[in-house]
């Protein structure tokens, strides 16, 4: 695995108000970034030769609002890149009473589907992305499974179910 | 149903029932409904080792349109429910239904917000068979149960 603290460095560099934080931990580095600031950070370190993060193999939501009293969402995506051999993750942090966030999908390709499972579990809107619509959860379904206050055992209204129970008639 | 109603119930449609239900109960055509782990059970159930062959049930379609017994076979979740339905609504009459383990039957472990509670909600259910998973054995016995309720079908029902 190559070095990767050099890619926190550069990236301070070039968008100094977009990095909150650096963390290195077990060789792995972890970059806080501005909301603002995701499309254009997720441009660079695609298109920069150094990095080179052509992959992006994960991306996911985080429900933070019951950590602390800081009240946020968390969007996080893991990037590889295939020609170097290296990773970082970035987090960028979103307020839960509007988590709105620009889409990454069109530096990769890979982000349709996560943004759209993420927008299914927490109700993340991902400004730009072409059909953010639910993906694990039926049409019709209401609320964000995985958002903390979603109840455990949480049913869904009759009404869902009445629309199979129908049938073809 | 056809013109064997006009008769009613005597010795002509209480014969012709017995070769319909002797013909229909020792030839099922199960549809695999294989959702989850209990599918794997539904599987070895037709295999050399416990045969369902030996029960007339061993053509398993993957077409709803051929078949006549649907297993369900593992847990339905609400993606899942409109499918099943769908599939429910394609075969042909008459038609029974195997709620497969615990999940299919009442939700099961999956006590959350995707898993249907019992697939019974959305389909009429003929058999009910506990276990997670049931073991083939169990699910020759459902096999049995569904060809004796057959035993019991008149002509004349609608
Ligand atoms: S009943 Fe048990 S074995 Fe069957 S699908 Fe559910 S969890 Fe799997």
């Amino acid at each position: 695995m190559a070095d990767v603290s050099a890619i926190g460095k550069k990236l301070k560099k070039k968008f100094p108000n977009a990095v909150t934080k650096v963390k290195t931990f077990r060789g792995e580095l972890t970059i806080s970034i501005d909301k603002d600031y995701i499309e254009r950070v997720a441009k660079f370190l695609c298109g920069d030769k150094a990095s080179n993060f052509d992959y992006l193999s994960d991306l996911c939501g985080v429900d933070k609002s019951r950590l602390g009293s800081s009240n946020t969402f968390e969007v996080v995506y893991h990037l590889y890149s295939l020609k170097k051999n290296h990773r970082v993750r970035l987090k960028v942090e979103i307020p839960a009473s509007n988590p709105i966030i620009d889409t990454v999908t069109n530096v990769w390709k890979t982000a349709d589907w996560h943004e759209r499972e993420a927008y299914d579990m927490f109700g993340i809107i991902f400004e730009g992305h072409p059909n953010l619509k639910r993906i694990l959860t039926p049409e019709g379904f209401e609320g964000y499974p995985l958002r903390k206050d979603y109840p455990l055992k949480g049913r869904q209204p009759d009404s869902l179910r009445e629309v199979y129970r129908k049938g073809k008639e | 149903m056809g013109i064997e109603t006009a008769f009613g119930d005597n010795i002509l449609t209480t014969s012709l029932d017995k070769v319909v239900n002797w013909s229909r109960k020792n030839a099922l055509w199960p549809m695999p409904f294989g959702l989850a782990c209990c599918a794997i059970e539904m599987m070895s159930t037709v295999a050399a080792r416990y045969d369902l062959a030996r029960f007339g049930a061993e053509v398993f379609r993957f077409s709803p349109r051929q078949s006549d017994l649907m297993i369900v076979a593992g847990t339905v979740t609400y993606k899942m429910a409109a499918v099943t339905r769908k599939i429910y609504d394609q075969m042909p009459e008459p038609k029974w239904v195997i709620a497969m383990g615990s999940c299919a039957s009442s939700g099961g472990i999956f006590d959350t917000y995707a898993t249907v509670q019992g697939v019974g909600e959305i389909i009429p259910v003929d058999i009910y068979l506990p276990g997670c998973p049931p073991r083939p054995e169990a699910l020759i016995h459902a096999v049995m149960e569904i060809q004796k309720k057959i035993d019991k079908e008149s002509v004349l029902d609608d």
